[in-house]
């Protein structure tokens, strides 16, 4: 074997080594995840509405728009979760509760391929454009 | 081993490391000009302020077209279908084959796919008033080796305009009770 090979070969063995922590571990892959208060700030809205079924049409709707298929929607729970595949598969839930007498928290997770998204930017994004179709919601005539 | 095989396959395994590694798109939940249009592709309204008409018409039509209903919510106005039928296509399987033949390259080519759709409906209170119905497709295509070849939105006009041309004569089979 030529020093070029073993050079090649360790360096392949070394990036198996370190691409992989902690993967198979079921209990890590399980229990893993940012920090909560800030994941949940990044992640959740409040509104001036009580009404959840509007709510979570509107969030059906935007992401509808933004080139999702809708998964799953439960009313009594307050969620939808939808996938969007571009080749790549983001999938994502929102899910809607009440705070207090007359508002709701909406909140948003999503996992983009194999993993958590906890980038705050994308977050903003959605909830950019949740927050337009509230407002035209809102303003619909009734 | 080669040193080229070796080479090959630790380029590979870099590819496929960095893969998982890769981040979400920035344009990923961003509205872009192409939203209204889509929109706009993709929805109907009809004359009827009866939404559980409209999604029993389009249970129904799901049906007609071979998908199985997976999930639904009336409540939200909300069906998701699926089916699973051949990616197959005699031209790419041919070409696969001749590749293989000639170079000795792996023979694969798309075999299984799985469609989804899922139909939301809303009432519409401008105008003269209505129940839209907005539907969206995906699929994802598999190879004869198992593996993922396609991840997609479909947005093929003509499939969301026969779609819709079929939906309009389910909703009139509906309230005729045929």
């Amino acid at each position: 074997m030529s020093k070029g090979m073993v050079l090649i070969g360790s360096t392949f063995v070394v990036l198996a080594f370190f691409s992989f922590p902690g993967c198979s571990n079921p209990k890590e892959a399980v229990l893993s995840g940012g920090d909560q208060v800030k994941l949940r700030s990044i992640q959740s809205r409040r509104f001036e509405t009580n009404d959840k079924n509007k709510t979570l049409r509107t969030a059906m709707a935007t992401l509808q728009d933004l080139g999702f298929v809708i998964d799953e929607a439960d009313e009594t729970l307050g969620t939808v979760s939808a996938t969007k595949l571009d080749r790549y598969a983001l999938r994502i839930t929102v899910a809607v509760r009440p705070y207090g007498e007359n508002q709701l928290v909406v909140r948003a997770n999503a996992q983009y391929n194999l993993k958590a998204v906890e980038d705050p930017e994308p977050y903003q994004q959605f909830f950019t454009a949740f927050e337009k179709a509230m407002f035209l919601t809102a303003h619909q005539v009734e | 081993m080669s040193k080229r095989y070796l080479l090959f396959s630790a380029v590979l395994f870099l590819s496929l490391m960095f893969q998982g590694c890769e981040s979400i798109p920035k344009d990923a939940l961003r509205m872009n000009e192409a939203t209204i249009e889509q929109r706009r592709l993709q929805t109907r309204v009809f004359d009827t302020s009866d939404e559980a008409q409209i999604l029993s018409a389009s249970a129904s039509l799901l049906q007609d077209l071979g998908f199985t209903l997976d999930k639904s919510e009336t409540k939200l106005g909300l069906i998701v279908a699926s089916k699973d039928r051949s990616a197959a296509n005699a031209g790419q399987v041919t070409g696969a084959v001749i590749l293989a033949a000639l170079f000795g390259t792996p023979c694969t080519y798309d075999e299984k796919q799985k469609i989804r759709a899922s139909v939301v409906t809303h009432p519409v209170y401008e105008g003269k008033g209505g129940t839209a119905v907005r539907v969206t497709f995906q699929r994802v295509v598999w190879d004869n080796y198992g593996r993922i070849t396609k991840l997609e939105r479909l947005n093929d006009t003509d499939l969301y305009v026969g779609f819709f041309d079929k939906l309009s004569k389910a909703v009139f089979l509906e309230a005729h009770e045929i």
